[in-house]
């Protein structure tokens, strides 16, 4: 019994040597208030001349490849993207969807862990944040470059007017055009709500321009009581109310394509698959988007360390292995119901001339993640995890790819079958968008307080560690 | 009983057994409808602008090989599935003539209409074409001109059926069978295509509809398409 006793101690300390020190942890190594602030400042405000070099040539770029090829095809006609019958909607769609999947990472990193109170979210909700913003921004603008006419682009707003002519609110374009203002709006307010508190810090500490910037955005805050209580209840309420509207934009993205009956679109799953492809490519463009500012901006590596990306990992983990399922789930019930249109164009997309797109799909969001991601070493490598992040954003293309274009050339009459290649103009568009993504997102890093400061402050003061006996024990206190 | 009002139901019959594949339709719907060419180019590319194609399969091994024509336009379905995703209203079920119609002063150009037909029946201008001398001449005063941007399908001719209605009304008596053609039927060397009033019973295109040879296409999608088709019963050979 004894030697028992022994050897089961023994493995106890080997155990708890293994074990990490929780100083790792950004909630277990605080800093001073002050010197936080400082930090966060610092990082905002330092800008190399690398930096403007990046701005100011991706700001061309945007110009450019963006605003020029489109106004170009605005002038000449939509003929000069490739698409073609059958296939009527090519890339800009694949990108549409792709920008809207992407902005479901902010929503879901901030409102939905916040609602779970996951912890490890405090230091990168703002992060995950902007991108839902600037993302739907990107996305949102493809509904507009597509249209054969968008100098009409207002007839499909509900709007009083005297021919009493109203949008036709069965169509899911409609339905789309709502979703995504609706999202728009509550996610950029959702932005900035927590966001007051940070910049009233930044208006306390700053000179200048910025000084009168932040006075005017931060609405008088002066950190009240009062003002902190109805702050809470706001970020309360609006982090359970986007769920929802999150949840309901990618639905309706997807009954872009389930509420038609072309084969291989027409499908019940659609949403939830939608969703999950979403927060897949979503989750993981916050990683990507992570190593990129841990490794440019100053201070971040104290703010962004590799404790999380292990735990987003875990969740893009998750959400490739939930993805998987929708997509084995797709051919299983095609299978069993048995219309053989579908089941021959699924078999397309394995074995047809762009089968490499359905490959390169499955490879980027199943075979990666699932190979790399069940360890926690590379989980917790940045630079590995930058990688395996992109390459799911690459297979999550694909995926888009595969149900667009693809999908749409596989007509029911043979004599129909149409392939599409995109064609300059759209590449250069496409590229464009990726261009004011990163434009934008590079511009505001240098304008408002990356990291929620306030809110890994109030993380640190509820975790400590307390000594029992002669070890310290990690502790939570519950904030609410 | 024949309609004197709007109120008539029309309907195409098109037998494959008598069809030649020579394409006088797919020329005569052309310029009837101001149908703009876009160039060899364009065309090579596959966005030849024509209401009506002729499908052409193949049927046997080589060397017994026979063709097999069909030609296919707008099905002017009864349940269309181009309908309930426009969002602006621009692809409509007209009440009077029971087909579809295609607005297009209203289209904003989503293509949405053209992926969900699954006849792929829709083309679109993808560009302004120009309609060069003397060809200018040859436009139909009857029919829109469309600009780019903008989805665009047979329509039954439905200029025709107005012309051939308002005529019956002038004269008080109601529209004959066979009175209203449209330019695909009416260039049909082989009178494959017949065109007519489908509520009346007694009509031309009612009674060679009831044909044993008849099928439409896709009826599995339930769209309830206004084109019967008929192929091989012997009926004319076939």
């Amino acid at each position: 019994m004894a030697a028992d006793a022994q050897s089961l101690t023994d493995m106890q300390i080997a155990r708890y040597e293994e074990e990490e020190d929780p100083r790792q942890h950004l909630m277990f190594d605080p800093r001073p208030r002050e010197e936080m602030n400082r930090m966060v400042l610092e990082a905002m405000q330092t800008t190399t001349p690398r930096y403007w070099i990046t701005v100011g040539i991706l700001g061309l770029l945007v110009a450019l490849l963006l605003f020029g090829a489109w106004g170009n095809m605005i002038l000449n006609g939509i003929g000069l993207a490739g698409v073609r019958p059958p296939i009527y909607w090519g890339i800009f769609i694949v990108t549409f969807v792709f920008w809207i999947g992407i902005s479901h990472a902010g929503t879901f990193v901030s409102a939905i862990l916040r609602v779970f109170k996951a912890e490890f979210r405090r230091p990168f909700t703002r992060a995950a944040e902007l991108m839902t913003t600037f993302g739907l921004a990107a996305g949102a603008l493809y509904p507009l470059i597509h249209l054969g006419r968008v100098w009409v682009f207002y007839w499909m707003m509900p709007y009083p007017n005297a021919r009493w002519l109203w949008p036709n609110f069965r169509s899911a374009l409609v339905w789309d055009f709502l979703a995504i203002t609706t999202y728009l709006l509550s996610s950029t307010i959702y932005l900035y709500l927590p966001l007051i508190p940070d910049l009233a810090m930044a208006r306390d500490r700053t000179e200048g321009w910025r000084h009168y910037f932040y006075m005017v955005l931060s609405l008088g805050w002066r950190g009240t009581e009062a003002e902190w209580l109805r702050l809470r209840k706001a970020i309360g309420i609006f982090a359970f109310a986007i769920i929802p509207v999150m949840f309901s934009v990618h639905t309706i993205v997807s009954w872009d394509f389930a509420a038609t009956q072309v084969a291989g679109w027409s499908s019940t799953i659609f949403g939830p698959y939608f969703i999950v492809g979403a927060i897949l490519s979503g989750v993981s463009a916050v990683i990507t988007i992570l190593f990129v500012l841990r490794s440019t901006m100053k201070n971040m590596k104290y703010f962004i360390r590799p404790e999380h990306f292990n735990a987003l990992g875990k969740l893009v983990l998750v959400f490739s292995m939930s993805w998987a399922y929708f997509f084995f789930n797709e051919y299983l019930l095609h299978w069993y119901g048995g219309y053989k249109v579908v089941r021959d164009l699924l078999m397309h997309h394995a074995t047809g001339p762009a089968a490499w797109i359905w490959y390169t799909m499955l490879i980027c969001n199943v075979a990666i993640p699932w190979l790399t991601l069940w360890n926690k070493k590379i989980r917790s490598n940045p630079t590995a995890m930058f990688v395996i992040t992109l390459l799911i954003n690459v297979g999550m293309f694909a995926e888009r790819y595969t149900i667009i274009p693809l999908t749409l050339g596989y007509q029911r009459f043979p004599f129909n079958w149409g392939q599409y290649t995109p064609r300059l103009t759209e590449i250069s568009i496409v590229l464009g968008t990726f261009c004011l993504f990163i434009f934008l997102y590079m511009v505001v890093s240098r304008l408002i307080p990356l990291v929620p400061v306030w809110e890994v402050q109030e993380g640190q003061h509820a975790h400590t560690l307390r000594k029992v006996g002669k070890s310290e024990v990690p502790s939570v206190t519950e904030l609410d | 009983m024949a309609n004197t009002e709007n109120t008539g139901k029309w309907g195409m019959v098109i037998d494959t057994d008598r069809c030649t594949g020579c394409m006088a339709c797919v020329t005569a719907c052309a310029m009837e409808n101001n149908i703009p060419w876009t160039g060899e180019e364009e065309a090579g590319y596959g966005r030849g602008m024509h209401w009506i194609r002729v499908q052409r399969l193949w049927h046997g091994e080589y060397p017994e090989v026979k063709p097999e024509f069909t030609p296919t336009m707008c099905q002017q379905c009864g349940h269309a599935p181009c309908e309930p995703v426009c969002p602006v209203f621009a692809t409509v079920h007209s009440e009077a003539e029971q087909i579809n119609l295609q607005v297009y002063n209203r289209c904003v150009g989503t293509r949405y209409c053209g992926n969900n037909c699954p006849y792929t029946a829709r083309t679109f201008n993808f560009f302004d074409h120009e309609f060069p001398t003397p060809m200018d001449f040859y436009l139909n005063p009857d029919v829109t001109v469309r600009r780019r941007g903008v989805m665009e399908k047979c329509t039954f001719c439905v200029q025709r059926i107005h012309k051939g209605q308002e005529k019956a009304r002038a004269e008080g008596r109601p529209v004959k069978d066979g009175e209203i053609v449209p330019a695909c039927a009416q260039a049909c060397p082989a009178d494959a295509i017949v065109f007519g009033d489908m509520s009346d019973s007694e009509s031309q295109v009612s009674h060679i509809a009831r044909s044993e040879r008849r099928y439409q296409l896709l009826p599995e999608l339930g769209t309830e398409p206004r084109v019967t088709y008929l192929k091989g019963g012997g009926y004319y050979g076939g």
